[in-house]
């Protein structure tokens, strides 16, 4: 068999409406679904030839990172700092090969740069780094923190925009784990208070994490109606559905009392069945050469 | 041993910080407060009744507090983030990550520095703050050493770029300056150049003591430079070794554990450039306790009294 060597493949192009133009794009499932495949292929290429990385949670979280970044937000990819862009924070910071893979897609960076993840002088450092990454927001990955950003983020839109009607919007994405960590409910508790209705957090439920299923290190659940008491306006989504993380976009965009909560329950390493077949296991390993062509393999037949 | 040398009591440097807060907040439109329901002690109070819709009651939560000013200040906002010294500083991860390495324009502001809180005992005084704070790459440490100068450092702080961590005292401070005082931010404020037997430097709550202990010492023959580290990092090296070098003997004081202070900062940087004898004079590693603010300065010898005594001891034992 010979070896595959996904850095010699060239993307399908991309025909998008501009990207800081009006919202939603209204971009196919299909092709939000097709793009994110493709954002898997380098994902794991860039995990494997870095050595280290989390795998499965990129995996998870690609298809809202994706139609997010392609179909929902507002922003320059030339113009990274553009005042009126939208945000989104990436709270689970350990997931950031998914965005960078994503970033790349629509021109924050070349794709070549993805492979220099995790590489001494890289921009493209194993957790995002805003002082050194186009597209970076924040700098996270010490769990529990992006969701307070995010949300002062939202403030500042508050103050910048017209009454009703803030600058811009920001969004959040967290980890199912992470929720865990008290900050987030301190955020829970003062995103209503602050009436703050410009802020989407998706929380990427994908049920694992590092010492084993979510449910078994530290139960979150009944997840809907923590936020729900906390004041969040709460909605449920199959986090994979491209459709669904649209619709749960637009009802957010609808609420004018509460900020926002979209439970996305996902799966671990989704996109791949071998990444699938153990949640936990795939939350931080590099996958070896022989791993990462099986990954590939099913996701490019998926694309033929 | 009585003080007939003490300076004119000025305000508690938590005062002129709420009064200058609300003073450019009315030009400023992009400054906006966060506190944690330590309002009306940290004085953010004043601005929340000028410019209610840019502040942000946070409630007792401060790792969130410091997060979200983290996010307002990277939409554009200069903002500043207020609680006791302690309680600021102790979300230390929260400074790390989202203020600091993500360059965030925060002006974290910690007051009812050190052992100066006074019976609120050991919980509540920020005793390893500046540690903590030094310890940051990019992030600016400053500690007003009167009103005057606190007023200079938050106006100085509307337009300076990067983080700023503030330390404030709870008590009145005597004045070191006049209302014509320049404040320049990284260099050192000499106070006093009574001679070059040594140099003694304080900062925050001991600078007006080691003003009124060199004037006391000048009676007895001892005469001294006295200088007002206001900026503890960057240090001015280049003006620290040039006075080292004229006195040759340094004795640094502060309310705070002589442990990664501004008496560490200072022995790190002479030690590299100038390696002189050096006292630290401040808490001495131990746990702080309730007591009235004059009494606990007097038990750690940094109140006048006990730097003067310091400082008498040291140069005899030189």
């Amino acid at each position: 068999m010979t070896t595959l060597d996904i850095t010699q493949r060239t993307p399908e192009a991309l025909s998008l409406p501009p990207l800081d133009g009006a919202v939603p794009r209204s971009i196919p499932a299909k092709t939000l679904e097709r793009i994110s495949d493709e954002c898997r292929l380098d994902i794991i290429e860039m995990i494997h030839r870095a050595g280290s990385g989390h795998p499965g949670g990129s995996f998870s979280v690609s298809n809202i990172v994706v139609t997010l970044v392609l179909n929902e937000m507002r922003h320059r990819p030339n113009e990274p700092h553009w005042k009126g862009r939208d945000r989104l924070v990436l709270s689970k910071g350990h997931a950031v090969p998914a965005l960078y893979a994503c970033l790349a897609r629509v021109g924050y960076f070349p794709r070549q740069e993805l492979w220099s993840l995790r590489k001494l002088g890289s921009r493209l450092q194993g957790h995002p780094a805003n002082l050194l990454c186009p597209g970076m927001e924040a700098s996270t990955g010490s769990l529990g923190q992006g969701l307070s950003v995010a949300q002062g983020m939202a403030m500042a839109a508050m103050l910048d925009g017209k009454a009703g009607d803030p600058a811009f919007r920001v969004y959040c994405i967290t980890g199912d784990g992470e929720l865990q960590e008290g900050q987030i409910w301190e955020t829970a508790m003062s995103a209503p208070r602050h009436k703050v209705t410009n802020l989407t957090v998706f929380v990427d439920a994908n049920q694992g994490q590092i010492d084993g299923l979510v449910k078994d290190v530290m139960d979150i659940e009944p997840l809907a109606d923590k936020w729900k008491s906390f004041n969040w306006n709460v909605l449920t989504i199959n986090g994979h559905d491209v459709d669904q993380i649209k619709t749960a976009c637009q009802a957010a965009r609808d609420e004018k009392t509460k900020p926002t909560v979209v439970i996305a329950r996902t799966t671990k390493g989704w996109g791949s069945t071998a990444l699938m077949k153990d949640l936990v296991a795939w939350h931080g390993k590099a996958p070896t050469r022989a791993d990462t062509d099986e990954v590939q393999k099913e996701l490019l037949g998926r694309l033929s | 041993m009585t003080t007939t040398t003490a300076l004119k009591l000025g305000g508690a440097s938590r005062e002129a910080f709420g009064t200058t807060l609300e003073a450019i907040g009315k030009e400023h439109t992009q400054v906006v407060v966060l506190d944690a329901d330590l309002s009306k002690s940290t004085m953010s109070l004043k601005f929340s009744k000028a410019y209610p819709e840019r502040f942000f009651e946070m409630g007792i939560a401060e790792a969130n507090m410091l997060g979200t000013a983290a996010g307002l200040a990277l939409s554009g906002k200069v903002a500043f983030c207020c609680s006791f010294a302690c309680f600021i500083t102790g979300r230390f991860d929260q400074v790390k990550m989202s203020i600091a390495y993500s360059g965030a324009n925060v002006r974290i502001i910690g007051t009812h520095a050190g052992v100066g809180i006074g019976p609120d005992g050991y919980s509540q005084q920020g005793l390893e703050d500046l540690a903590l704070m030094r310890s940051l790459p990019t992030m600016t440490v400053l500690q007003p050493g009167d009103d005057i100068e606190t007023d200079r450092m938050i106006r100085a702080l509307v337009t300076h770029q990067g983080p700023a961590y503030v330390r404030l005292t709870r008590q009145k401070l005597p004045r070191l300056h006049d209302e014509n005082y320049e404040f320049k931010l990284g260099k050192l404020d000499v106070v006093r150049r009574h001679g070059t037997d040594a140099l003694l430097l304080g900062t925050g709550g001991t600078s007006g003591h080691c003003v009124e202990a060199a004037d006391q010492l000048l009676a007895q023959g001892i005469k001294l430079t006295v200088a007002n580290v206001h900026t503890i990092k960057p240090l001015d090296i280049e003006g620290l070794v040039q006075l080292a070098k004229s006195c040759g003997r340094v004795i640094t004081t502060e309310d705070h554990n002589v442990l990664g202070g501004m008496g560490g900062a200072v022995a790190e940087a002479l030690s590299q450039h100038h390696p002189v004898r050096i006292q630290r004079m401040g808490v001495q590693d131990v746990f702080g306790e309730s007591g009235e603010p004059e009494e606990l300065y007097k038990l750690h010898h940094i109140d006048t009294d006990g730097i003067a005594e310091g400082v008498r001891s040291f140069l005899k034992g030189a």
